[in-house]
């Protein structure tokens, strides 16, 4: 957890402990993916005792769970939730559809490669991932923020101007404010 | 001067005392249902970890004025009451004693509905439909519960001729009786009111998540969420220990009252684990039904 390079001062370590053992989830199952979520959380898989439970609306959420592939359409849904969120989030990208388009590579509407719009932070393999993968992907999520490493929110501030130019490449009618931050 | 430290310190000392307790059980409640949904569940500190998290979190959020007042109301309604609250037994606990007067019982039962007036105005500021619907379901069970509640206390006040709480635990250190046997109906109709006011299911209609997105606190992220949170701990204490101080005799030290509230908050939780949720109306006419019947024989019971 510490190293000599990347000290992290103990405010730091205690922020980052609760982070990542308090993750309030919100799951944009628009794709086929969203059928994995009530396994892994309910009775059998049981993700909160992990400290991954549901929430509501964006404003309360820590983490964007993209299950399956995006259209077009749910995209401009996706980066105004994600924008709508308040820091530190986390995206974690759930399938094959969000890192290569899957069985949608061919498609004339759907994205292939979500990092080009959102920053994620951790992928999730398979076509479905159960949801053992699902766990994992929490833990490596866990991993990533107790080690400082989960930054997606800040590079997208960085570069948002990179985010938005690939946004609008995909989306012709731009529908979101411009914002100034 | 001093006395003046050592009343704040007092204070202090009981609103952490309260937070702590109301975040242990809200973490116990948890755990509960858990266990009986056959799952493992979060440990039992895991509410300390969301508030410390939400308050780390940033927040900037602007919908207007009433909106960043709204979980400050919440939050000054759950202490002002804790203030008002007998913790102990005797005289106070940790150079704490609490803000007595000879009519705080009437105080306390406009003061505890203070926060959630507070957090209705915070909710319809940001001008979410979800909000306002969670809101107006708020206030429709406020209707509901209020009246039972308000007839119990009635009855005890009329009964023993004091309005203070106070009052009535020296009542029953003196007859060495608890206020629970001396009204029956009385504690009947408070307790199947305590389950509307915690909010749990079957009461759980305001911050339904699958139905209104969790209701008002919907638009509040953050530090407001962490704020809010704390709030509800520390009114789940609050009423808690009024019911403990009115109806069980109060307690002599803090193990006691732990031991008391925390029989009574089963209550509510094991109720809630086994119910689903009600809708709107079936929750009103839940409280104008056995528990107005019971209010009702409670001021009776006292009248004669």
């Amino acid at each position: 957890m510490y190293n000599d390079n990347n000290a992290q001062t103990i405010v730091e370590y205690i922020k980052n402990f609760t982070r990542k053992n308090s993750l309030f989830m919100l799951a944009y199952g628009t794709g086929c993916g969203a059928i994995e979520l009530p396994a892994t959380l309910t009775s059998r898989y049981d993700a909160e005792r992990l400290g991954v439970r549901g929430a509501a609306t964006p404003r309360q959420a820590d983490l964007l769970l993209i299950t399956g592939y995006l259209s077009t359409k749910t995209l401009k849904r996706v980066i105004r939730v994600y924008e709508q969120m308040q820091d530190p989030k986390y995206v974690i990208g759930f399938g094959s559809c969000t890192i290569n388009g899957g069985m949608y590579w061919d498609s004339y509407n759907t994205i292939k490669l979500l990092d080009k719009y959102i920053p994620v932070d951790v992928y999730i393999n398979g076509c479905m991932p159960r949801p053992e993968s699902v766990i994992a992907g929490f833990k490596e999520l866990q991993r990533l923020i107790a080690e400082g490493k989960a930054d997606g929110a800040t590079k997208y501030k960085e570069n948002l101007d990179w985010y938005r130019e690939n946004q609008k490449k995909v989306l012709k009618n731009w529908p979101l404010v411009e914002y100034n931050w | 001067m001093n006395t003046i430290l050592f009343q704040l310190s007092g204070a202090l000392a009981t609103i952490l005392l309260a937070f702590t307790v109301g975040m242990f059980y809200g973490g116990i409640r948890r755990k509960i249902i858990a266990r009986i949904q056959n799952r493992v569940g979060p440990p039992i500190y895991q509410n300390f970890l969301d508030v410390i998290k939400l308050y780390s979190k940033d927040t900037s959020i602007h919908h207007g004025a009433m909106q960043h007042m709204g979980p400050v109301f919440a939050i000054t309604a759950s202490i002002t009451s804790l203030m008002f609250i007998p913790v102990l037994n005797g005289d106070g606990w940790f150079w704490f004693k609490n803000l007595n007067f000879s009519g705080d019982l009437i105080f306390l039962v406009y003061m505890m509905v203070f926060g959630s007036l507070g957090m209705a105005l915070g909710a319809g500021q940001t001008g979410n439909p979800n909000s306002a619907i969670g809101v107006t379901r708020g206030l429709s069970q406020m209707v509901g519960y209020e009246i039972p509640f308000v007839m119990s206390m009635v009855a005890l006040m009329a009964q023993f001729h004091t309005t203070s709480i106070t009052g009535l635990m020296n009542i029953q250190m003196q007859e060495n009786t608890w206020l629970m046997f001396s009204n029956p109906f009385a504690f009947i109709a408070a307790v199947l009111a305590m389950l509307g006011m915690f909010h749990y299911s079957p009461f759980d209609i305001v911050h339904a998540p699958a139905e209104v997105a969790s209701g008002p606190v919907s638009e509040f992220g953050g530090k407001y969420l962490g704020l809010m949170m704390s709030s509800g701990s520390i009114f789940a204490f609050v009423k808690l220990t009024l019911f403990v101080d009115v109806f069980m005799g109060g307690a002599a030290n803090l193990i006691e009252l732990v031991i008391k509230t925390f029989a009574l908050y089963l209550i509510p939780v094991l109720y809630g684990v086994v119910s689903p949720r009600y809708r709107t109306e079936q929750a009103i006419t839940y409280f104008w039904k056995w528990p107005l019947f019971f209010g009702i024989l409670a001021i009776l019971w006292a009248s004669f």
